[in-house]
């Protein structure tokens, strides 16, 4: 009876802030690569749900959203400078690396959410790569240089204060998936966040697959080598007696 | 215009692709080199996975090759008895060498090894041929200067001896098996048709007349690169078809044109040009081994 009452007064007191959930929804869930792909732009677009209206003087609400590629594992080399030349000596291979990472926010990151929850919830490029369970030494470089070399590539990118926030209900963002990406299942994760603390989070996916001629080359490659090998050469051999029939005709006319 | 490539998994600019297939394949036509070890270096620059640059790179080779061979066999500048036991050494090498190359990679150093295998054999064989060919031009220049006499070594003294009437010829088949060997090791390991490495080696080596060095050169890579872009699709799968394809578009086209070229200089003349293009690139990667690196870390090749 006692359990019951000290549980009806918190239900009652905690939600000192209205009860806040996130409603989103993605302009395309299926990206198809095809031989033309080159790059594709994702909108992202939602709502807030509330129950009650906002006590007056409550914080700002802020909304981060993050797109991530499948994680997979990679390895990472270091070069050190042996006997006058620069060699690989280090090599480590990194788990849970995203092959895309991008994440778009209100505002900027470290003002925004405390850094718990920014890394509990990989939210931010320096929570990105999340060794887990790895004992080698210096893994923590071997992660960023992973984020580094991919911030290069334009597979890893946090742009802060891009998503537009209307009157703390309506956002909208856009989010650009490069021509590099490689097909899998990708996520995006949508935060909304006041006073540094996630209050209501959702994900949605968006399956990313090559589509049409690329598919049936990349199949055939895996499936059947040997006559996708063949077929490569047998292309190699009439595009070269091609091209010389040609100029053969070509300097006779 | 963007094509995304559907083994390398990346997308680059088609014409970019089709202008360096032609360049390199006209360098292929004029000096009879498959140009593999421009071609593969330049792919992987351009931010083509490694091990996708160079078996596709193989793939091209074999249409650039194909094209110049048949401009060479209508001027019947091939000694094809010469090629056949050449191409034998070769797929001997190729396979001795990829089975080197797996040991390689299992013990951590392939790349450094291949880095270095191009820096030394460019390195000698460019400035070998740069030497000579200055020597040459300078020999040219005085009027009376006889050409030296075709040396007797030891060449002459080991046992099954052939004709080879093209290159006129008389000598044992062994050395010609043995330069096939060593160049089919180098390309497997190189990821190159090994031309660069067999067009001086028939020259000063088996001292081929360079009239017919440079078609008999093409007609065996076709060969030893055939095989190794089989080797690459069934064990590898990094032969992509679609960067082959352009590469090959712009390649055939390229190795006509050089082939026409090629024929208008003068020996020397193309001698001196290789050897300077060799130099050229052994140069840059020499510097990335002094160098520092921008990056000290890189992300390998994955696909566990």
């Amino acid at each position: 009876m006692l359990r019951i009452l000290i549980a009806a007064i918190t239900l009652a007191t905690t939600p000192l802030l209205a009860q806040e959930t996130v409603v989103v929804d993605l302009s395309q869930n299926r990206v198809d690569i095809t031989a033309t792909y080159s790059g594709s732009e994702i909108f992202v677009f939602g709502a807030v749900k509330r129950e009650a209206p906002l006590p007056e003087g409550a914080s700002a609400l802020e909304v981060a959203i993050v797109i991530e590629g499948p994680l997979e594992t990679v390895t990472v080399r270091r070069k050190e400078k042996k006997l006058g030349i620069w060699v690989n000596t280090d090599a480590v291979e990194v788990n849970e690396a995203p092959s895309f990472f991008s994440i778009a926010t209100t505002s900027p990151l470290s003002d925004m959410l405390n850094d718990g929850d920014r890394r509990d919830y990989a939210i931010g490029l320096d929570y990105a790569v999340r060794p887990q369970g790895q004992a080698e030494e210096n893994i923590e470089s071997f992660a960023e240089a992973i984020s580094r070399i991919r911030q290069d590539d334009g597979l890893y990118s946090q742009r802060e204060g891009i998503v537009n926030l209307t009157e703390e209900t309506l956002f909208e963002a856009n989010i650009l998936l490069p021509a590099n990406i490689v097909e899998g299942d990708y996520t995006v994760r949508v935060y909304l966040i006041r006073d540094k603390n996630i209050v209501s989070d959702t994900s949605l996916a968006i399956t990313v697959r090559k589509a049409g001629l690329e598919v049936w080359l990349y199949d055939m490659a895996h499936n059947t080598p040997l006559l996708y090998g063949l077929m490569s050469l047998l292309v190699a051999l009439v595009a070269g007696y091609g091209a010389s029939e040609i100029f053969r005709r070509l300097k006779r006319a | 215009m963007q094509i995304y490539l559907p083994i390398a998994e990346v997308s680059v600019n088609m014409f970019v692709l089709l202008g360096l297939g032609g360049l390199v394949g006209m360098l292929s036509g004029i000096f009879g080199v498959g140009g593999g070890f421009l071609m593969t270096p330049i792919l992987i620059m351009i931010g083509i996975p490694p091990a996708v640059a160079v078996a596709t790179e193989a793939n091209q080779i074999v249409a650039s090759s194909f094209s110049g061979v048949l401009a060479h066999f209508k001027r019947k500048t091939v000694d094809i008895k010469m090629g056949l036991i050449l191409m034998l050494g070769g797929l001997a090498g190729a396979t001795l060498g990829v089975q080197i190359f797996k040991y390689l990679k299992s013990i951590g150093q392939v790349e450094l090894l291949v880095t270095l295998s191009y820096v030394i054999f460019l390195g000698l064989v460019g400035s070998m041929m740069f030497v000579e060919s200055l020597n040459a031009i300078r020999r040219a220049g005085k009027p009376g200067a006889l050409p030296k006499k075709k040396k007797h070594n030891w060449i002459h003294g080991l046992p099954f001896k052939t004709r080879f009437r093209t290159s006129g010829l008389y000598i044992s088949v062994i050395p010609p098996i043995l330069v096939g060997v060593a160049v089919g090791i180098l390309a497997a390991i190189m990821g190159v048709g090994g031309g660069f490495i067999m067009v001086p080696a028939m020259i000063y080596m088996l001292g081929m007349p360079t009239k017919v060095v440079v078609g008999t050169s093409l007609f065996q890579i076709i060969f030893v690169t055939a095989y190794t872009t089989l080797s690459h699709a069934t064990q590898n799968f990094t032969v992509d078809a679609i960067l082959a394809l352009l590469l090959i578009i712009g390649g055939v086209i390229g190795a006509q044109i050089g082939t026409r070229i090629g024929v208008k200089l003068k020996a020397e003349q193309l001698r001196i040009l290789l050897a300077a293009m060799v130099l050229l690139m052994c140069g840059k990667l020499a510097l990335d081994l002094l160098l520092m690196p921008g990056e000290l870390y890189s992300i390998g090749a994955g696909g566990h």
